[in-house]
Parts: C-alpha cells; sequence; structure tokens
C-alpha cells in the first residue's frame, strides 16, 4: 500500500489511538465521536487496515516478563545437524520462532513460558535434548516501547518519512 | 524493569483477561461484553480489570497496535552491538528512532561466548542497503569503525507463530512488544 493511499482518516486512526483505547461499553463510538464519523466505519476501516497489513491489532501491549518470561536463545550447530536441531526445538510449543542466520551462533529461537523457573526447565531439557548448549539472551529494555511511537516520523507511508532529529542528538 | 510491579497481585482472573484479549480485542460495538463473555465475567469487570492492570503497569499501553514492518523492504539483518555499559542508552536512543531500525532491545549478554548486548533489527530493499544501512549506525556509535558488531542476516525461517504465555490451546496470535514482536524474527 503506497502512503498516497491512506486517507487523512487512516492515518489519524493509526495515529491517534495507539494510547488510552477507550475503556467503556462502547469503544468503536467513542473513536468515531472524535474522528467525526461512525461507529460503524471506524469498525469498517480498522478491519481495512488490518487486512492491510498496517494494523496488527487492537489491544493491550503487556510489559515483558510480568505474566510470562520469554527470551531469544540461540544454538551453534554444525551445517549438517541443522535439520535434526530444528526437528528438536520446533518440537516445543513454547518455541515461536525460529530462524537460521548466518553466523556460527546459526539458529536464534524465542522462547516463553509461564515464569523464569519454567524457562530455566525448558532449555535445560532443550540443551539435552539437543546436546548443544543453549544460549540465553533475555531482554533488558525495548527502546521503541520507552521511546513511544509517533507514526509521524517513524513510518514510511506517514506524511514525513524524515529521520527524527532526535536519531542525532 | 518491572521491579514496581507486584506480580503476586495479578490474580487468576486477571490472568483470564489478559489470555482473552492476547489476540486483540473483537471488532464489534461492544468488545469487553464480547471477551467476558468468554470468559464467564461480566462487561464492567473486565473494563475494571483492565483498567487497574493498566495502572499496576502490567499493561504498557492499550490501543491500536501498528505493524512496525517498514513497507517495501525486503532484506533485513540482526545486528548485534558489544558496546561499553555506559555506552548502551546513548546509542539505542540514538538508532531506535531511524526509520530503517524497526527493533531495538538491550539484551543480556552470555559471556565468555556472545557479549553483544543490543540488538537492533535493520531493513532495506536488498543486502546490500541493509550493508549500508549498517554503516550509518557504525558512524553514530561511540567507537565508530572500532565498534565491535556482527551482522546476521537471515538464511531459513523454521517456525514463526505468535507468543504464547498460556500453555492453553488457544490458537489466537499476539504480539508483545517484547521478544516476539513483529516478524521477521526478533
Amino acid at each position: 500500500m503506497e502512503t498516497t493511499e491512506l486517507s487523512l482518516q487512516d492515518r489519524r486512526v493509526l495515529n491517534e489511538f495507539q494510547h488510552h483505547f477507550p475503556l467503556s461499553s462502547s469503544p468503536y463510538a467513542e473513536l468515531a465521536e472524535r474522528l467525526g464519523s461512525s461507529e460503524e466505519e471506524v469498525i469498517g476501516q480498522i478491519k481495512r487496515l488490518k487486512k492491510a497489513g498496517l494494523i496488527s491489532r487492537v489491544g493491550a501491549v503487556i510489559q515483558p516478563h510480568t505474566i510470562g518470561y520469554s527470551t531469544l536463545a540461540a544454538m551453534a550447530v554444525p551445517a549438517e545437524k541443522i535439520e535434526a536441531a530444528v526437528k528438536v526445538i520446533n518440537r516445543l510449543p513454547q518455541v515461536n520462532h525460529n530462524y537460521e542466520r548466518e553466523d556460527e551462533m546459526n539458529l536464534w529461537f524465542v522462547v516463553t513460558a509461564e515464569d523464569e523457573a519454567d524457562l530455566e526447565q525448558i532449555l535445560t531439557q532443550l540443551e539435552s535434548d539437543s546436546g548443544y548448549p543453549v544460549h540465553s539472551f533475555p531482554m533488558v529494555r525495548d527502546f521503541h516501547i520507552d521511546l513511544g511511537f509517533s507514526l509521524d516520523w517513524k513510518h514510511p507511508y506517514s506524511s514525513s518519512n524524515q529521520v527524527h532529529p532526535a536519531a542525532f542528538s | 524493569m518491572n521491579s514496581q510491579i507486584d506480580l503476586d497481585a495479578i490474580t487468576d482472573a486477571d490472568r483470564r483477561v489478559l489470555e482473552a484479549i492476547q489476540g486483540g480485542l473483537p471488532l464489534v460495538p461492544h468488545p469487553y461484553a464480547e471477551i467476558g463473555l468468554s470468559i464467564q465475567m461480566d462487561e464492567e469487570e473486565v473494563i475494571e480489570r483492565i483498567r487497574t492492570l493498566q495502572q499496576s503497569g502490567v499493561i504498557r499501553r492499550m490501543g491500536i497496535i501498528v505493524h512496525h514492518r517498514p513497507l517495501g523492504y525486503q532484506a533485513n539483518a540482526m545486528v548485534v552491538w558489544n558496546l561499553p555499559e555506559e555506552q548502551i542508552e546513548a546509542f539505542g536512543n540514538a538508532v531506535s528512532p531511524l526509520d530503517f531500525v524497526t527493533l531495538c532491545y538491550q539484551r543480556r549478554a552470555d559471556l565468555p561466548r556472545w557479549p553483544y548486548t543490543l540488538y537492533t533489527m535493520i531493513h532495506g530493499k536488498d543486502r546490500e542497503s541493509v550493508l549500508q544501512r549498517v554503516q550509518t549506525l557504525v558512524e553514530l556509535s561511540p567507537l565508530k569503525q572500532q565498534t565491535d558488531y556482527k551482522v546476521l542476516f537471515s538464511s531459513r525461517r523454521f517456525k514463526q507463530q505468535g507468543a504464547r504465555y498460556f500453555n492453553q490451546q488457544r490458537t489466537t496470535t499476539t504480539q508483545n512488544d517484547g521478544a516476539t514482536q513483529h516478524h521477521p524474527a526478533p
């Protein structure tokens, strides 16, 4: 989708409701009131932007490591043993991404668990099942969350695609 | 990071609400009522619990969550940086606003094998342009060309699904702005 295909209303929907979504019986009607449109139109608009891949969902961003614990983990596996290792890793329902990357540390995957102890147990199990050490790199800080997003300068489909001056300050 | 959040204060009922909304609010006139129906809770309670979870910081924000994947970019690389502890924040703040940097995380190192603590996902239309952009970041780094970093292009994707914190067999997918946010790989 090109920038020009997004109406002003679309950009407003993408920009203005990333925070403080109404906690009321009819939240989309509240959005509509602010946009000067109707509840039905707003719901249709969000559905359309979702279908276009611009909106992921309407919902909550949960503070990492509060209701669950996750980590980015990696293993160094010889090229000819990759397929077998992948089979072992992907068997786990707690693994939700698994990529091969061009490095000696070549298998990268995310593991989510109920808590830290649960995670440790899963990783230990994985080490013994695969026969390779598992390196775990839990997140300490997300710079994007801490900064907050403004699509006005962050996104290629927004009206301005300039790098924010803060990038160089 | 979440030391001020009292995890013990999160009740089972809170967890049911979080689980029910992790795939997103339904796009219907009364989404909280519909969420409530699925977990036998009335609308007001769903709303109140979300409000409380927001106040306590468990929910960082409620709203429209946009895809942070730049359009038209084909190639990406995870670039990892080994920076002196005191430089991480300044560098992270400098590079995360760049439009081709879609993820910027500080992560724990695993010494001695892996000293890298800052992870950035860099997008570009092809491999060459990704590498050029990596150079832009190198120039912003405190040690410039002396900086210890690695560029890890992905070669194959073996699995991709939403994060699943709850072990129930739900098929909803989620994006948690944490380790598993967005694709390509975090």
